[in-house]
């Protein structure tokens, strides 16, 4: 087992590195030179450098002196030691916009999350132990609803309904006009006001796949031999399902709901920027359209690491839950 | 399948012996499939929809008498201040030609005015004042001329006539305040008919007290137009329609500033401007947009981008994914090994973030919107490619060891024919149902690249880029025809395709129950 997960992190180690060069050579030979462009920038300022001086400058911090393979291993030696650079956008390090920002995405991930479990794999059950019922086409079309609507007209249904029209909402951002009058109570309870839209459609959105996937999994169990002896020993239906049934469905949903743990950082990037709320979706989409280039590198290879631990967090957990895995 | 045969041969059932072939009713495995599929009433509905899409945008397209990019244009009324009138309350001064009445001499009328002296001196000079009716003076000099004159009543030119002189605005309000019918002045004689003074019978200027400024330059307000006002503003009446000279009517607004006790006029002029957020009606059935085009023209080609971007870039993945998964499933060892370690990296490349630097960038570089939506499609197949490689590569690893792989070997078939005569065609189910869900969700993504405006570019349109409006709170709140059918649209194209999909994928499991 320990021999296998070893193996794995290796992969994916080296999965990472042939990513984040993909990533760094798109970025490098990304045509309308950023850095140059910051450059001249600094260069009009009063006192400051010449334009060439800072160029030189410039391109020696983000390895650009050098050819795209050299300057790959300067960017990834001080990515490794942490270094990731000024974001030009925000102008601080990324690293501490990124602490400012990817807490608040994590709590609307994590709370969308939970909600997400708790409505989507009751409803899968209901609907695979009634295939073929009414309630079944309902909810197998509202899944198929869910994974159809597409992200940005939901949000925007969403707030023509409830803060246009109703008014229980505000349009965008996360905190109210009168947020600094507030106390600690009632600024909690603002933000909190704030997120139930975004929280909304990231659960209406992403609802259906859980389900789906439940519904086929529980469907794939109930048709195997031993629920066919279950049923056969007279015990009664519930106890077939929830007892014999649910709790093998529980392996596949196990190592998919663990391999989305690592997402749930990843932040919404349309939601988020949607609604206003500064998380990371929100800080790198506002980024990555100026062209912030130390932050953009920064959160494709978040990115790519947070895919990459989901796959290997499903795969161990798969090896863990189902003994038959780790023999292969 | 069987009951239903049973009686459909049941007419015939007699003519045949109990072992003949012909009574049991042969379907291949495609008509089951097609069977199973129409009996799922999700999938049917998706179908319906789907139908629906694809005549709206392509035949509809071409049905409708617009183009893409027409723009329509409309009449529209704006408000422009046109006059200022004021009625006179106050005693205004008419000075001889050549002579000389200062502010000072005014004020010192004024005085002696009010104390009802007739005399009044200002300097080295004396005055002396004549009341010659309500509210209207003369003034003399020391040597007996008639130096001045102060009325509330207004002397004005006739349309398209010159000043009277001193001497005539002189006669002609004394002879308008004792009610006389004629007078004389400068040697010319002149008539008065209530208002107006006439020379030879034309009228050269007439008497009011309506004071009227023309806030517009270049206009000459004509008389008709003044009595008009005057007797809107009489009548107490807010709008009046006038026809100008030159046959315009324009439709006035009086609004009275009390405080400064000042009538002013706006003139609403028709506009010809671009019908911009124009509200649906029979010409324009969903309204028009920003730039005053036709929202369900738009629409519809709006539908012709998004389905082809779809099934372009679908096609893209489908190839590369069929060419890169056969490759590594057949020949396993090192070939698999690369060619999945490939797939690996490509999944983890997080492609939304990637798609937005591209759109910014190609936004920087200005690049043409054909050739933006090339790049596009090809980025998009480019990054979609591994999940369909994944997808062939397993089924074919299984198909790999069956029995009638192991028949192509024995005879000698070509490699390349195994994969892709044998082996491929194995997987084309599955394929299906993958790209038919891919596209639901190409779609997607492009129209919300669209949306964000990285995508699909003016004066192209798209689904996502008409909705791309509501970024302008005021078209969220008050224009519904711009943003919500294009929304439904694409919810519905979306949701053809994944209601087909999913049928399919039931349609082709052999292990369905029905």
């Amino acid at each position: 087992m320990r021999k296998y997960i070893i193996k794995r992190i290796m992969l994916s180690v080296l999965i990472l590195f042939c990513a984040t060069f993909v990533i760094y050579i798109v970025l490098r030979c990304l045509p309308g030179n950023y850095v140059e462009t910051m450059a001249i920038q600094l260069s009009t300022k009063p006192g400051a450098k010449s334009f060439e001086e800072w160029m030189a400058q410039l391109s020696a911090t983000y390895g650009l002196d050098k050819g795209p393979i050299a300057g790959y291993f300067v960017q990834i030696g001080n990515m490794l030691k942490g270094n990731f650079g000024d974001s030009w956008r925000w102008t601080v390090p990324v690293i501490e916009k990124f602490n400012d920002v990817i807490w608040l995405s994590f709590v609307m991930g994590a709370i969308a999350f939970v909600l997400e479990l708790i409505i989507a794999i009751p409803l899968g059950v209901i609907a695979a132990t009634k295939q073929y019922s009414r309630a079944d086409y309902a909810i197998t079309a509202g899944a198929l609803v869910g994974i159809s609507l597409p992200t940005f007209f939901f949000a925007t249904l969403l707030k023509l309904v409830f803060s246009v029209h109703l008014g229980w909402f505000d349009i965008s951002g996360l905190v109210g006009r009168n947020h600094a009058q507030l106390d600690a109570m009632g600024q909690l309870f603002d933000k909190a006001h704030h997120l139930v839209l975004p929280i909304v459609t990231l659960v209406i959105i992403s609802i259906g796949g859980l389900m789906r996937y439940t519904r086929t999994n529980m469907l794939e169990v109930l048709n195997s031999d031993y629920i066919r002896t279950a049923r056969a020993k007279g015990l009664s239906e519930k106890k077939v399902i929830y007892h014999h049934a649910f709790r093998n469905t529980l392996i596949p949903l196990v190592t998919i709901v663990g391999g989305s743990l690592p997402g749930l950082f990843s932040g919404a990037l349309i939601t988020e920027t949607l609604f206003s709320i500064p998380g990371i979706g929100y800080t790198s989409y506002h980024s990555m359209v100026v062209g912030d280039i130390p932050f953009s590198m920064f959160y494709m290879t978040f990115m790519a690491i947070l895919t990459l631990s989901g796959n290997l967090i499903a795969d161990i957990l798969y090896a863990v839950v189902d003994p038959r895995v780790r023999i292969a | 399948m069987s009951d239903e045969n049973k009686k459909n041969t049941m007419s015939e059932e007699e003519q045949l012996s109990l072992n003949d072939d012909r009574r049991v009713k042969v379907v291949s495995p495609g008509a089951l499939v097609v069977k199973r599929f129409f009996r799922n009433r999700i999938a049917v509905v998706g179908l319906v929809m789907l139908t629906v899409m694809f005549l709206f945008s392509f035949v509809g397209g071409a049905i409708m008498p617009y183009g893409q990019d027409e723009q329509f244009y409309t009449y529209t009324y704006m408000e422009k201040e046109y006059v200022a009138a004021t009625r006179n309350d106050e005693l205004r001064y008419s000075v001889r030609e050549g002579g000389e009445f200062g502010a000072t001499s005014q004020a010192q009328f004024l005085l002696a005015q009010m104390k009802g002296e007739t005399e009044f001196s200002y300097r080295d000079n004396s005055y002396s004042l004549k009341e010659e009716g309500p509210d209207f003076y003369s003034i003399w000099d020391s040597e007996g001329k008639i130096l001045a004159i102060a009325c509330k009543d207004i002397v004005h030119a006739a349309d398209n006539m010159p000043e009277l002189s001193f001497n005539a605005k002189y006669e002609a309000l004394k002879a308008y305040m004792n009610g006389e019918s004629a007078f004389t002045a400068d040697g010319i004689e002149y008539t008065v008919s209530e208002h107006d003074i006439l020379q030879d019978g034309t009228e050269v200027a007439y008497i009011s007290r309506v004071v009227v400024q023309s806030k517009v330059s270049g206009v000459n307000i004509t008389r008709d137009f003044k009595e008009r006002l005057e007797e809107t503003i009489d009548n107490g009446e807010e709008k009046f329609l006038y026809t100008n000279e030159a046959g315009e009517e324009s439709e006035y607004t009086i609004a009275y500033d009390a405080s400064a006790k000042v009538w002013s006029v706006t003139q609403a002029t028709k506009t010809y401007v671009y019908e911009v957020y124009g509200s649906p009606s029979k010409e324009h059935p969903l309204g028009t947009d920003k730039n005053g085009m036709d929202m369900l023209t738009r629409l519809m080609y709006g539908g012709r981008v998004s389905l082809m971007v779809g099934f372009i870039v679908v096609f893209i993945e489908t190839v590369i994914g069929v060419i890169l998964g056969g490759l590594a499933g057949y020949f396993g060892r090192w070939v698999d090994n690369l060619i999945m370690r490939i797939v690996d990296v490509f999944y983890c490349i997080p492609s939304t973030p990637l798609l937005i630097i591209l759109g910014a960038a190609m936004d920087g570089m200005n690049v043409d919107p054909q050739i933006r939506m090339v790049y596009l499609m090809l980025v998009l197949g480019f990054l979609g490619w591994p999940g369909v490689a994944r997808l062939v590569r397993g089924q074919i690893l299984s198909l790999r060891e069956q029995e009638f792989m192991t028949a192509t070997e024995a005879c000698g078939i070509r490699v390349s024919r195994r994969i892709f005569r044998h082996l491929i065609p194995n997987v084309i189910p599955q394929l299906i149902v993958t790209c038919t869900m891919g596209l639901g969700s190409t779609i997607i993504m492009e129209a919300t690249l669209s949306f964000l405006g990285l995508g699909v570019k003016f004066p192209f349109a798209s689904w996502g880029n008409i909705i791309n409006d509501v970024n302008n709170s005021f078209v969220l709140t008050n224009y519904w025809f711009i943003w919500i059918p294009a929304g439904i649209c694409l919810l519905t194209a979306v949701l053809g395709f994944n209601f087909v999909g999913d049928g399919l994928r039931d349609a082709f499991d052999p292990k369905m129950k029905r």
